[in-house]
């Protein structure tokens, strides 16, 4: 049993008991909702009566279904509509600050709490969206929960919960240039699998972690649930205080010493113990590029999908599978491999230091002909300061069209989609079956900058030939 | 609130890995406000493939009520609508290889038991139902037992889910309610609650 780890002390400090059941209940210092896992949330609380308990505690902001072309009301969707006109009573109803189009906050839930510094170092966090693990990057224990458990923090602001194992993973290393953060997560995920962190936290540490940026780490924690691990963290440094201080919601000036001290004795010890340990060597990474139907089927850029023998015997059926929904072949490279859409954006990919990459590599060239290309910015903020630099320039020049905030292509729940089969380069963070909007839509997940050079290509690329 | 120890009914194989909470309920299907009507589109994507030959579909499963399923069941997304899709079809409970810990979290606070037994009794009991689907499947989670034919397995939960749905207290709001005085307790030592914020200058009480 793990001890001494940020998420034992967190767990330990936000205990307000134990259930007769055995769980523990365990208090949620930030709850963030959207309109899609809320509502009927908040219709079992008026069914019961019961108010929400801790209203301040609670931020609200609309991402799911709002479309990136024409955000204005009513929306012609009429059931987006309907879900918009739900989260705008409820919020008001019951209290709760909520973030709508236009405020200039709203965006992607896992965006806007990072950016406004609602997002900090030894809270809890809990949101309906199995995403919530992209907090942890500030060292917050931050996990996903259905609408029943939304209703419970809710009521509560508590949570009953096990408490989960810790796995600590190690990068250490130099990442060589046109590999970035969703390479290493990518990279972390095929190795240890989409089923290897279940009943485990993450904790991500190591010199390669500890050299990337906030946004960077955010990348990694936000696809922690994708290595089935329901929340990943790592340790709060002066990487991370630096990014909070100033925040609107970051301490004030004269509580901020303090803060720092409290935050920085919130990490792990040096001595910590942990139920498991792995590491990876950064300079083994390549860009990576998913060729199958989960997070954990990908493959460096140079290398070939790999044949049924030489994967592990659980892993065989569902590669047959990718074979034959993705009509992608083993011994085949990705490279080269046509594709129709490309789409930049998502909460694991739609933050400022994403656009810039794949600016970078947009700059001075064209989308090739017949591709469809779209940039979706993480949140009202997000756009605004990519125009202030003249991003949206660089990208209109290139032919990729800009859009407005919100989570779009990621799961498709807007009039953004695919088509029949057609398959997309996507910065996003799911390569189901039918994810992108289409029953036989295929997805590549890979980083952003690599969907710029796939877009510019016409077809998968490496992106180290466009720096 | 009503105790959830012995189920017993018909059951469902639905062999395959890491089949995500996407395939259970597509996105499309979560525009809406209330669970109702969701079970009639469970895996709608996936059956409209099979045409017919979903196991969903197949006339000799329906009215089960146990589903039996492999490793990584429910991967994904944390949407509720999936295993409520799946409840509304008729499902009471799952049996499988593993689930995933949202999905595993909803279904409990849902009522809707997971149960894990390792992969040879998992594929023994799919073969099983294919080869005889009329059968009854028996769920003691008193013994943590799973009967059918002439045989009985031990199967697994975490002590904590279990408890709550034998105890009946699988929805586990009001509970969590009750304790609002230890809750305002553990609050006041939450030293980030009480710092004033940046943009505000005064202190966010709790």
């Amino acid at each position: 049993m793990s001890r001494g780890t940020l998420f034992d002390k967190v767990w330990d400090l936000h205990t307000v008991g134990t259930l007769p059941s055995g769980q523990t209940q365990l208090f949620i210092g930030l709850h963030l909702i959207h309109e899609v896992t809320s509502p009927q949330a908040f219709a079992m609380l008026r069914e019961r009566g019961l108010p929400v308990l801790f209203p301040e505690r609670t931020v609200a902001t609309v991402d799911h279904i709002v479309p990136t072309e024409n955000q204005a009301r009513p929306f012609a969707d009429t059931l987006a509509e309907d879900m918009m006109r739900a989260l705008e009573r409820n919020c008001q109803d019951f209290g709760v600050r909520f973030y709508n189009i236009g405020s200039g906050n709203q965006g992607i839930v896992h965006v806007i709490a990072p950016e406004q510094g609602l997002t900090q170092p030894g809270m809890t966090i809990a949101c309906g969206d199995s995403h919530t693990s992209t907090h942890g990057a500030f060292g917050a224990i931050a996990f996903g929960i259905g609408t029943s458990q939304v209703r419970d923090v809710l009521a509560s602001q508590t949570l009953a919960l096990d408490k989960l194992k810790v796995r600590r993973i190690e990068v250490n290393g130099n990442l060589v240039p046109g590999v970035y953060a969703k390479d290493v997560i990518l990279h972390i995920i095929r190795h240890l699998g989409v089923k290897g962190g279940v009943g485990y936290a993450y904790e991500y540490a190591g010199d390669t972690i500890a050299r990337l940026s906030m946004e960077s780490r955010m990348t990694v924690c936000n696809m922690s649930i994708e290595g089935g691990a329901r929340c990943g963290y790592i340790n709060p440094d002066a990487v991370t205080f630096a990014y909070l201080q100033d925040r609107d919601f970051a301490p004030a000036a004269g509580q901020w010493e303090q803060a720092v001290a409290w935050w920085t004795s919130m990490a792990s010890e040096p001595d910590a113990v942990y139920d498991d340990q792995v590491s990876f060597q950064a300079e083994t990474i390549s860009p990576t590029v998913t060729w199958g139907i989960t997070p954990g089927q990908g493959v460096g850029i140079d290398e070939t999908i790999p044949h049924p023998e030489a994967l592990p015997p659980d892993e065989r059926a569902i590669a047959e599978e990718a074979y034959h929904y993705m009509d992608l072949l083993p011994g085949q490279k990705l490279l080269g491999t046509k594709v129709d859409v490309c789409f930049i954006g998502s909460c694991t990919n739609g933050r400022l230091s994403d656009l810039q990459e794949a600016a970078r590599i947009a700059q001075g060239r064209c989308v090739a002909p017949g591709i469809k290309a779209f940039v979706v910015p993480g949140s009202e903020r997000v756009k605004q300061q990519a125009e202030a630099e003249g991003l949206h320039e660089v990208f209109l020049a290139s032919g990729f069209e800009w859009r407005d905030p919100g989570c779009s292509m990621c799961l498709a729940m807007n009039p953004d989609k695919l088509q029949g089969r057609e398959i997309s380069a996507s910065s996003s963070n799911r390569n189901f079956k039918g994810r992108q909007g289409s029953a036989a839509g295929r997805t590549l997940l890979m980083s952003p900058a690599m969907v710029a050079a796939a877009a510019i290509r016409g077809a998968v690329a490496d992106v180290r030939e466009f720096l | 609130m009503s105790s959830v120890s012995l189920l017993q009914g018909r059951g469902l194989p639905l062999p395959g890995n890491d089949i995500d909470t996407d395939r259970i309920i597509p996105a499309r299907f979560l525009r809406c406000i209330t669970f109702e009507g969701l079970g009639e589109h469970v895996f709608t994507d996936d059956r409209a493939q099979a045409a017919g030959r979903h196991a969903f579909d197949q006339p000799q499963y329906q009215g089960a009520s146990l589903l039996v399923v492999n490793a990584n069941f429910g991967c994904g997304s944390s949407r509720e609508h999936a295993p409520q899709a799946i409840a509304r079809w008729g499902i009471r409970a799952l049996i499988g290889e593993s689930f995933a810990e949202i999905f595993a979290g909803n279904c409990l606070a849902m009522g809707v038991p997971c149960v894990t037994a390792g992969p040879e009794i998992i594929q023994r009991l799919q073969t099983a139902l294919e080869t005889d689907p009329t059968q009854t499947l028996r769920l003691d989670l008193d013994h943590l037992t799973l009967t059918w034919g002439n045989q009985q397995v031990s199967v697994y939960m975490a002590e904590g889910p279990r408890q709550m749905l034998r105890a009946g207290t699988w929805d586990a709001c009001g509970q969590l309610v009750a304790q609002t005085d230890a809750i305002r307790a553990t609050a006041g030592r939450l030293p980030y609650l009480h710092w004033g914020s940046a943009a505000q200058g005064s202190a966010q009480s709790a």
